[in-house]
Protein backbone atom coordinates (compact mmCIF):
# COMPACT_ATOMS: atom_id res chain seq x y z
CA UNK A 1 0.00 0.00 0.00
CA UNK A 2 2.89 2.06 0.55
CA UNK A 3 6.17 3.17 -0.93
CA UNK A 4 8.56 3.67 1.86
CA UNK A 5 10.78 6.93 1.14
CA UNK A 6 12.69 7.60 4.71
CA UNK A 7 13.52 6.15 8.06
CA UNK A 8 14.75 8.30 10.60
CA UNK A 9 16.02 7.23 13.64
CA UNK A 10 16.16 9.80 16.89
CA UNK A 11 18.13 8.60 19.76
CA UNK A 12 15.63 9.39 22.94
CA UNK A 13 16.95 12.44 25.17
CA UNK A 14 19.31 11.69 28.08
CA UNK A 15 17.05 12.98 30.65
CA UNK A 16 14.46 9.92 29.88
CA UNK A 17 16.15 8.49 32.81
CA UNK A 18 16.13 4.81 31.29
CA UNK A 19 18.64 2.51 33.18
CA UNK A 20 21.50 1.46 30.94
CA UNK A 21 21.58 4.63 28.83
CA UNK A 22 24.70 6.01 27.95
CA UNK A 23 25.45 9.55 26.93
CA UNK A 24 23.31 10.21 23.72
CA UNK A 25 26.51 11.81 21.62
CA UNK A 26 27.43 7.68 21.70
CA UNK A 27 24.10 6.74 21.09
CA UNK A 28 24.04 9.44 17.99
CA UNK A 29 27.56 8.45 17.19
CA UNK A 30 26.71 4.58 17.40
CA UNK A 31 23.51 4.80 15.15
CA UNK A 32 25.45 6.77 12.66
CA UNK A 33 27.94 3.92 12.17
CA UNK A 34 25.68 1.72 11.69
CA UNK A 35 23.34 3.91 8.71
CA UNK A 36 26.74 4.70 7.37
CA UNK A 37 25.98 2.90 4.61
CA UNK A 38 22.30 3.21 4.35
CA UNK A 39 20.61 5.36 1.12
CA UNK A 40 17.18 5.68 2.67
CA UNK A 41 17.74 5.30 6.74
CA UNK A 42 19.41 8.87 8.66
CA UNK A 43 19.77 9.51 12.31
CA UNK A 44 18.79 13.09 13.63
CA UNK A 45 20.17 13.62 17.11
CA UNK A 46 17.82 17.27 17.41
CA UNK A 47 15.56 15.63 19.92
CA UNK A 48 19.10 14.39 21.91
CA UNK A 49 20.45 17.87 22.08
CA UNK A 50 17.21 19.43 23.67
CA UNK A 51 17.36 20.53 27.07
CA UNK A 52 14.91 17.51 28.46
CA UNK A 53 13.05 14.89 27.16
CA UNK A 54 10.02 15.09 25.55
CA UNK A 55 6.68 12.69 24.73
CA UNK A 56 6.24 10.63 21.54
CA UNK A 57 3.06 12.41 20.30
CA UNK A 58 4.64 16.05 20.52
CA UNK A 59 7.80 15.08 18.38
CA UNK A 60 5.30 13.50 16.00
CA UNK A 61 3.83 16.67 15.87
CA UNK A 62 6.46 18.95 15.44
CA UNK A 63 7.60 17.18 12.23
CA UNK A 64 4.97 17.23 11.37
CA UNK A 65 4.26 20.82 11.52
CA UNK A 66 7.71 21.09 9.97
CA UNK A 67 6.85 19.10 6.80
CA UNK A 68 3.82 21.24 5.94
CA UNK A 69 5.57 24.64 5.93
CA UNK A 70 8.03 23.03 2.99
CA UNK A 71 6.96 22.36 -0.26
CA UNK A 72 9.82 20.29 -1.42
CA UNK A 73 10.43 18.60 2.19
CA UNK A 74 13.74 19.41 2.21
CA UNK A 75 14.87 16.89 4.55
CA UNK A 76 18.16 18.33 6.67
CA UNK A 77 16.16 21.44 7.51
CA UNK A 78 13.58 19.34 9.53
CA UNK A 79 14.06 18.59 13.04
CA UNK A 80 12.91 14.95 13.44
CA UNK A 81 12.56 13.60 16.48
CA UNK A 82 11.71 10.39 18.11
CA UNK A 83 13.45 7.62 20.26
CA UNK A 84 11.92 5.22 17.80
CA UNK A 85 12.10 5.54 13.94
CA UNK A 86 10.33 7.85 12.34
CA UNK A 87 8.77 6.28 8.56
CA UNK A 88 7.56 8.68 5.92
CA UNK A 89 5.79 7.22 3.51
CA UNK A 90 3.82 7.91 0.60
CA UNK A 91 0.92 6.81 0.41
CA UNK A 92 -0.58 4.89 -3.29
CA UNK A 93 -2.26 6.42 -6.00
CA UNK A 94 -5.43 5.02 -6.34
CA UNK A 95 -4.39 2.75 -9.72
CA UNK A 96 -4.33 -0.58 -8.89
CA UNK A 97 -1.68 -1.68 -11.43
CA UNK A 98 0.71 -2.66 -9.89
CA UNK A 99 3.71 -2.09 -12.05
CA UNK A 100 3.26 1.63 -11.46
CA UNK A 101 5.37 2.92 -8.97
CA UNK A 102 3.92 6.30 -7.10
CA UNK A 103 5.35 9.42 -7.83
CA UNK A 104 6.57 10.88 -4.85
CA UNK A 105 4.80 13.80 -6.04
CA UNK A 106 1.49 12.57 -6.36
CA UNK A 107 0.76 12.56 -2.58
CA UNK A 108 1.99 13.62 0.59
CA UNK A 109 4.57 11.67 2.43
CA UNK A 110 2.77 10.51 5.50
CA UNK A 111 4.67 10.10 8.77
CA UNK A 112 4.67 6.88 10.62
CA UNK A 113 5.90 5.85 14.29
CA UNK A 114 7.56 2.50 14.00
CA UNK A 115 8.16 0.10 16.93
CA UNK A 116 8.02 -3.38 18.34
CA UNK A 117 5.52 -5.40 19.72
CA UNK A 118 6.77 -4.68 22.79
CA UNK A 119 5.89 -1.12 22.63
CA UNK A 120 2.30 -1.79 21.36
CA UNK A 121 1.70 -3.70 24.59
CA UNK A 122 2.88 -0.89 26.33
CA UNK A 123 0.18 1.13 25.79
CA UNK A 124 -1.55 -0.77 28.41
CA UNK A 125 0.39 0.21 31.31
CA UNK A 126 -1.07 2.27 33.67
CA UNK A 127 0.03 6.12 33.80
CA UNK A 128 2.02 5.42 30.93
CA UNK A 129 0.97 6.83 28.05
CA UNK A 130 -1.75 9.20 27.75
CA UNK A 131 -4.95 7.90 26.22
CA UNK A 132 -5.13 11.00 23.99
CA UNK A 133 -1.92 10.59 22.80
CA UNK A 134 -2.07 7.01 22.12
CA UNK A 135 -5.28 8.24 19.78
CA UNK A 136 -3.67 10.85 18.10
CA UNK A 137 -1.03 8.76 17.61
CA UNK A 138 -2.66 5.80 15.88
CA UNK A 139 -5.42 8.12 14.21
CA UNK A 140 -3.63 10.85 13.02
CA UNK A 141 0.04 9.63 11.92
CA UNK A 142 -0.37 5.65 11.79
CA UNK A 143 1.85 3.08 13.50
CA UNK A 144 4.58 0.19 11.64
CA UNK A 145 4.72 -2.40 14.02
CA UNK A 146 7.42 -5.23 14.07
CA UNK A 147 6.95 -8.94 15.66
CA UNK A 148 8.69 -9.28 18.89
CA UNK A 149 8.84 -12.86 20.07
CA UNK A 150 6.41 -13.64 22.85
CA UNK A 151 4.21 -10.83 22.35
CA UNK A 152 0.61 -10.98 20.20
CA UNK A 153 -0.27 -7.64 18.81
CA UNK A 154 -3.09 -8.48 16.72
CA UNK A 155 -4.10 -9.54 20.42
CA UNK A 156 -3.27 -6.49 21.86
CA UNK A 157 -5.01 -4.53 19.18
CA UNK A 158 -8.12 -6.21 19.85
CA UNK A 159 -7.84 -5.64 23.86
CA UNK A 160 -7.73 -1.80 23.23
CA UNK A 161 -10.64 0.51 22.12
CA UNK A 162 -8.70 2.68 20.76
CA UNK A 163 -6.30 0.96 19.17
CA UNK A 164 -9.30 -1.83 17.46
CA UNK A 165 -10.95 1.91 16.22
CA UNK A 166 -7.71 2.81 14.36
CA UNK A 167 -6.37 -0.89 13.58
CA UNK A 168 -6.81 0.43 9.83
CA UNK A 169 -3.54 2.58 10.64
CA UNK A 170 -1.72 0.17 12.51
CA UNK A 171 0.16 -2.09 9.94
CA UNK A 172 2.02 -5.00 11.04
CA UNK A 173 5.09 -5.68 9.07
CA UNK A 174 5.65 -8.95 7.08
CA UNK A 175 8.85 -10.05 8.23
CA UNK A 176 9.58 -13.28 6.00
CA UNK A 177 13.40 -13.43 8.81
CA UNK A 178 12.26 -12.53 12.17
CA UNK A 179 14.74 -10.66 13.74
CA UNK A 180 15.21 -11.31 17.55
CA UNK A 181 18.47 -8.80 18.60
CA UNK A 182 17.32 -7.18 21.34
CA UNK A 183 19.40 -3.88 22.92
CA UNK A 184 18.79 -5.55 26.71
CA UNK A 185 20.41 -8.85 25.50
CA UNK A 186 23.21 -6.65 23.68
CA UNK A 187 23.91 -5.11 26.39
CA UNK A 188 23.81 -7.77 28.93
CA UNK A 189 26.47 -9.57 26.86
CA UNK A 190 29.02 -6.59 26.74
CA UNK A 191 28.57 -6.94 30.63
CA UNK A 192 29.54 -10.19 30.92
CA UNK A 193 32.47 -9.61 28.54
CA UNK A 194 31.06 -11.88 25.80
CA UNK A 195 31.12 -11.22 21.95
CA UNK A 196 28.40 -9.84 19.82
CA UNK A 197 29.89 -10.15 16.99
CA UNK A 198 27.78 -10.75 13.93
CA UNK A 199 24.58 -9.13 16.07
CA UNK A 200 26.12 -5.66 15.47
CA UNK A 201 28.49 -3.97 12.26
CA UNK A 202 31.70 -3.80 13.09
CA UNK A 203 32.06 -0.21 13.22
CA UNK A 204 29.92 0.01 16.21
CA UNK A 205 31.30 -2.67 17.82
CA UNK A 206 35.25 -1.25 17.51
CA UNK A 207 33.10 2.39 19.01
CA UNK A 208 32.03 0.63 22.13
CA UNK A 209 35.39 -0.80 22.70
CA UNK A 210 36.87 2.36 22.06
CA UNK A 211 35.14 4.17 24.68
CA UNK A 212 34.69 1.21 27.22
CA UNK A 213 30.94 1.60 26.49
CA UNK A 214 28.44 -0.95 28.24
CA UNK A 215 31.27 -3.06 30.70
CA UNK A 216 30.46 -3.69 34.29
CA UNK A 217 33.80 -2.30 35.52
CA UNK A 218 34.98 0.53 33.02
CA UNK A 219 37.07 -1.43 30.79
CA UNK A 220 36.63 -4.15 28.02
CA UNK A 221 39.03 -7.16 27.20
CA UNK A 222 37.63 -7.63 23.96
CA UNK A 223 40.10 -10.31 22.12
CA UNK A 224 41.35 -9.89 18.56
CA UNK A 225 40.60 -7.91 15.95
CA UNK A 226 37.23 -7.29 15.96
CA UNK A 227 36.18 -9.46 18.99
CA UNK B 1 26.45 -18.28 5.84
CA UNK B 2 26.65 -16.67 9.34
CA UNK B 3 27.80 -18.04 11.75
CA UNK B 4 25.93 -18.29 14.68
CA UNK B 5 27.87 -19.49 17.51
CA UNK B 6 28.80 -16.43 19.09
CA UNK B 7 30.28 -16.96 22.32
CA UNK B 8 33.64 -18.34 23.27
CA UNK B 9 33.76 -20.89 25.60
CA UNK B 10 31.61 -23.53 23.89
CA UNK B 11 28.03 -23.61 24.27
CA UNK B 12 28.00 -26.08 26.90
CA UNK B 13 30.99 -24.63 29.08
CA UNK B 14 32.47 -27.73 28.60
CA UNK B 15 34.67 -26.73 25.39
CA UNK B 16 36.92 -24.22 24.61
CA UNK B 17 36.75 -23.30 21.00
CA UNK B 18 39.49 -22.51 19.42
CA UNK B 19 38.84 -22.91 15.31
CA UNK B 20 35.89 -22.89 12.92
CA UNK B 21 36.42 -24.15 9.59
CA UNK B 22 33.72 -23.53 6.57
CA UNK B 23 34.57 -26.13 3.73
CA UNK B 24 31.71 -25.44 0.73
CA UNK B 25 30.57 -28.14 -1.13
CA UNK B 26 32.21 -29.61 -4.45
CA UNK B 27 29.81 -28.32 -7.67
CA UNK B 28 29.72 -31.50 -8.47
CA UNK B 29 27.34 -32.33 -5.25
CA UNK B 30 24.67 -31.16 -7.74
CA UNK B 31 22.16 -29.27 -5.49
CA UNK B 32 19.98 -26.81 -7.19
CA UNK B 33 20.67 -23.48 -7.15
CA UNK B 34 24.51 -23.64 -6.39
CA UNK B 35 26.74 -21.30 -8.16
CA UNK B 36 30.26 -22.02 -8.50
CA UNK B 37 32.41 -23.21 -5.98
CA UNK B 38 35.24 -19.99 -6.59
CA UNK B 39 31.92 -18.01 -6.18
CA UNK B 40 30.53 -19.40 -2.83
CA UNK B 41 34.40 -19.76 -1.78
CA UNK B 42 34.88 -15.59 -2.46
CA UNK B 43 31.44 -15.01 -0.87
CA UNK B 44 32.55 -16.71 2.69
CA UNK B 45 36.16 -15.63 2.67
CA UNK B 46 34.25 -11.79 2.38
CA UNK B 47 32.06 -12.95 5.08
CA UNK B 48 34.98 -14.08 7.40
CA UNK B 49 37.70 -11.14 6.87
CA UNK B 50 37.03 -9.93 9.97
CA UNK B 51 36.98 -13.01 11.76
CA UNK B 52 39.94 -13.79 14.37
CA UNK B 53 38.92 -17.65 14.67
CA UNK B 54 36.69 -18.81 11.74
CA UNK B 55 38.33 -19.47 8.10
CA UNK B 56 37.22 -20.68 4.77
CA UNK B 57 38.94 -23.90 3.18
CA UNK B 58 38.64 -24.50 -0.55
CA UNK B 59 40.17 -27.67 -0.88
CA UNK B 60 36.50 -29.89 -0.66
CA UNK B 61 35.28 -27.60 -3.90
CA UNK B 62 38.87 -28.00 -5.78
CA UNK B 63 38.90 -31.69 -5.79
CA UNK B 64 37.50 -33.77 -8.88
CA UNK B 65 34.06 -34.72 -7.19
CA UNK B 66 31.64 -34.61 -3.85
CA UNK B 67 33.20 -36.95 -1.25
CA UNK B 68 30.50 -37.83 2.06
CA UNK B 69 31.30 -35.68 4.70
CA UNK B 70 32.55 -38.82 6.92
CA UNK B 71 35.56 -38.93 4.66
CA UNK B 72 36.20 -35.28 5.11
CA UNK B 73 36.14 -35.51 8.67
CA UNK B 74 38.92 -38.79 8.24
CA UNK B 75 40.78 -37.02 6.35
CA UNK B 76 41.12 -34.01 9.04
CA UNK B 77 41.28 -35.98 11.63
CA UNK B 78 44.45 -37.83 9.68
CA UNK B 79 46.17 -35.10 8.85
CA UNK B 80 45.97 -33.86 12.16
CA UNK B 81 47.54 -36.55 14.21
CA UNK B 82 50.62 -36.31 11.91
CA UNK B 83 51.65 -32.93 12.99
CA UNK B 84 52.36 -32.22 16.81
CA UNK B 85 51.52 -28.66 17.01
CA UNK B 86 48.86 -28.79 14.06
CA UNK B 87 49.85 -25.87 11.93
CA UNK B 88 46.71 -25.06 10.33
CA UNK B 89 47.24 -23.94 6.47
CA UNK B 90 49.15 -27.21 5.68
CA UNK B 91 45.62 -28.65 6.65
CA UNK B 92 43.73 -29.82 3.90
CA UNK B 93 40.34 -28.88 5.53
CA UNK B 94 37.25 -29.82 3.58
CA UNK B 95 33.53 -29.94 5.01
CA UNK B 96 30.74 -28.10 3.35
CA UNK B 97 29.03 -27.31 7.02
CA UNK B 98 30.91 -25.74 9.17
CA UNK B 99 33.78 -27.70 11.47
CA UNK B 100 34.90 -26.88 15.06
CA UNK B 101 37.36 -27.64 16.65
CA UNK B 102 37.88 -27.60 20.38
CA UNK B 103 39.86 -28.71 23.46
CA UNK B 104 38.08 -31.05 25.72
CA UNK B 105 38.72 -29.23 29.17
CA UNK B 106 40.79 -30.24 31.67
CA UNK B 107 39.39 -32.04 34.72
CA UNK B 108 39.40 -28.90 36.75
CA UNK B 109 36.17 -27.45 38.03
CA UNK B 110 37.84 -24.15 38.72
CA UNK B 111 35.54 -22.41 36.03
CA UNK B 112 38.10 -19.54 36.29
CA UNK B 113 41.14 -21.52 35.12
CA UNK B 114 41.45 -21.37 30.90
CA UNK B 115 42.05 -24.66 29.55
CA UNK B 116 45.60 -24.55 28.17
CA UNK B 117 45.74 -25.87 24.35
CA UNK B 118 48.49 -27.98 24.94
CA UNK B 119 47.12 -29.88 27.66
CA UNK B 120 44.49 -31.86 25.19
CA UNK B 121 44.46 -32.50 21.59
CA UNK B 122 41.85 -30.86 19.89
CA UNK B 123 38.50 -32.09 18.89
CA UNK B 124 37.24 -31.85 15.70
CA UNK B 125 33.39 -31.65 15.19
CA UNK B 126 30.87 -31.33 13.01
CA UNK B 127 28.37 -28.13 13.61
CA UNK B 128 25.32 -28.44 11.57
CA UNK B 129 21.89 -26.92 11.76
CA UNK B 130 18.96 -28.88 13.29
CA UNK B 131 17.55 -29.36 10.21
CA UNK B 132 20.23 -31.86 8.76
CA UNK B 133 20.00 -33.85 12.54
CA UNK B 134 16.61 -34.64 10.70
CA UNK B 135 17.88 -35.67 7.53
CA UNK B 136 19.83 -38.53 9.34
CA UNK B 137 16.24 -39.96 9.27
CA UNK B 138 15.75 -39.49 5.69
CA UNK B 139 15.91 -43.13 4.02
CA UNK B 140 18.83 -43.79 1.78
CA UNK B 141 20.37 -40.38 2.14
CA UNK B 142 23.05 -41.12 5.11
CA UNK B 143 24.67 -45.01 5.71
CA UNK B 144 23.71 -45.85 8.82
CA UNK B 145 27.50 -46.81 9.65
CA UNK B 146 28.67 -43.12 8.73
CA UNK B 147 25.98 -41.59 11.40
CA UNK B 148 27.37 -43.65 13.77
CA UNK B 149 31.03 -43.05 12.97
CA UNK B 150 30.11 -39.17 13.15
CA UNK B 151 28.45 -39.13 16.30
CA UNK B 152 30.39 -41.45 17.72
CA UNK B 153 34.34 -40.73 16.88
CA UNK B 154 33.98 -36.96 15.99
CA UNK B 155 30.61 -35.26 17.56
CA UNK B 156 28.03 -33.03 16.76
CA UNK B 157 27.08 -29.25 17.45
CA UNK B 158 23.60 -28.48 16.51
CA UNK B 159 22.73 -24.67 16.36
CA UNK B 160 18.32 -24.75 16.30
CA UNK B 161 16.03 -24.33 13.56
CA UNK B 162 12.40 -22.81 14.04
CA UNK B 163 10.13 -25.87 13.41
CA UNK B 164 12.97 -28.27 14.12
CA UNK B 165 12.81 -30.46 17.43
CA UNK B 166 16.32 -31.76 17.78
CA UNK B 167 16.06 -33.27 20.91
CA UNK B 168 13.06 -35.28 19.45
CA UNK B 169 14.97 -36.61 16.54
CA UNK B 170 17.76 -38.09 18.82
CA UNK B 171 15.32 -39.19 21.35
CA UNK B 172 13.88 -40.89 17.79
CA UNK B 173 16.75 -42.71 16.65
CA UNK B 174 18.73 -45.49 18.17
CA UNK B 175 22.12 -44.52 17.21
CA UNK B 176 21.49 -40.97 17.95
CA UNK B 177 20.03 -41.86 21.70
CA UNK B 178 23.48 -43.64 22.25
CA UNK B 179 25.55 -41.39 21.41
CA UNK B 180 23.73 -37.84 22.60
CA UNK B 181 26.66 -37.62 25.37
CA UNK B 182 28.28 -36.36 22.08
CA UNK B 183 25.60 -33.99 20.51
CA UNK B 184 25.81 -30.66 22.33
CA UNK B 185 22.51 -28.58 21.29
CA UNK B 186 23.88 -24.63 21.11
CA UNK B 187 22.68 -22.57 23.66
CA UNK B 188 21.62 -19.40 21.16
CA UNK B 189 20.54 -16.95 23.53
CA UNK B 190 19.54 -14.80 19.82
CA UNK B 191 18.20 -17.20 17.29
CA UNK B 192 19.44 -16.81 13.76
CA UNK B 193 16.48 -17.55 11.89
CA UNK B 194 18.54 -16.45 8.01
CA UNK B 195 18.45 -19.10 5.34
CA UNK B 196 20.86 -19.34 2.50
CA UNK B 197 17.45 -20.43 0.62
CA UNK B 198 15.48 -17.21 1.65
CA UNK B 199 18.33 -14.95 0.60
CA UNK B 200 18.64 -16.88 -2.50
CA UNK B 201 14.33 -16.10 -3.09
CA UNK B 202 14.55 -12.75 -2.33
CA UNK B 203 17.00 -12.12 -4.35
CA UNK B 204 15.63 -13.47 -7.16
CA UNK B 205 12.57 -11.53 -6.83
CA UNK B 206 15.03 -8.44 -6.83
CA UNK B 207 14.66 -7.61 -2.77
CA UNK B 208 17.41 -6.24 -0.65
CA UNK B 209 18.97 -8.54 1.36
CA UNK B 210 20.90 -5.59 3.72
CA UNK B 211 21.15 -6.34 7.26
CA UNK B 212 21.01 -10.07 6.42
CA UNK B 213 24.22 -10.43 4.93
CA UNK B 214 27.77 -8.31 4.96
CA UNK B 215 27.89 -5.24 2.81
CA UNK B 216 30.77 -6.94 0.81
CA UNK B 217 28.92 -10.13 0.14
CA UNK B 218 25.79 -8.23 -1.17
CA UNK B 219 28.60 -6.22 -3.65
CA UNK B 220 30.27 -9.22 -4.38
CA UNK B 221 26.29 -11.01 -5.57
CA UNK B 222 25.30 -7.62 -7.50
CA UNK B 223 29.37 -7.30 -9.52
CA UNK B 224 28.70 -11.58 -10.85
CA UNK B 225 25.29 -11.38 -11.29
CA UNK B 226 24.10 -14.01 -8.98
CA UNK B 227 20.85 -15.33 -7.82
CA UNK B 228 19.05 -13.04 -9.74
CA UNK B 229 16.16 -14.49 -12.16
CA UNK B 230 17.10 -13.10 -15.25
CA UNK B 231 20.99 -12.68 -15.22
CA UNK B 232 20.91 -9.26 -13.96
CA UNK B 233 20.45 -7.44 -10.81
CA UNK B 234 18.86 -3.97 -10.47
CA UNK B 235 19.86 -3.30 -6.70
CA UNK B 236 19.46 0.14 -6.22
CA UNK B 237 21.41 2.36 -3.98
CA UNK B 238 25.02 2.42 -2.94
CA UNK B 239 23.98 -0.40 -1.41
CA UNK B 240 21.13 -2.27 -1.59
Amino acid sequence: MYQVIEGIISPVNDSYGKKDLVASHHRVAMAQLALQTSDWIRVDPWESEQAQWMETVKVLRLIERSRSKTADYPVKHLPLHHHNQLLKSSAQMEDPDPSKTPSASAALPELKLLCGADVLKTFQTPNLWKDEHIQEIVEKFGLVCVSRRGHDPKGYILDSPILRQFQHNIHLAREPIQNEISATYIRKALGQGQSVKYLLPDTVIAYIRDHGLYSSDGSWTGKGKIS
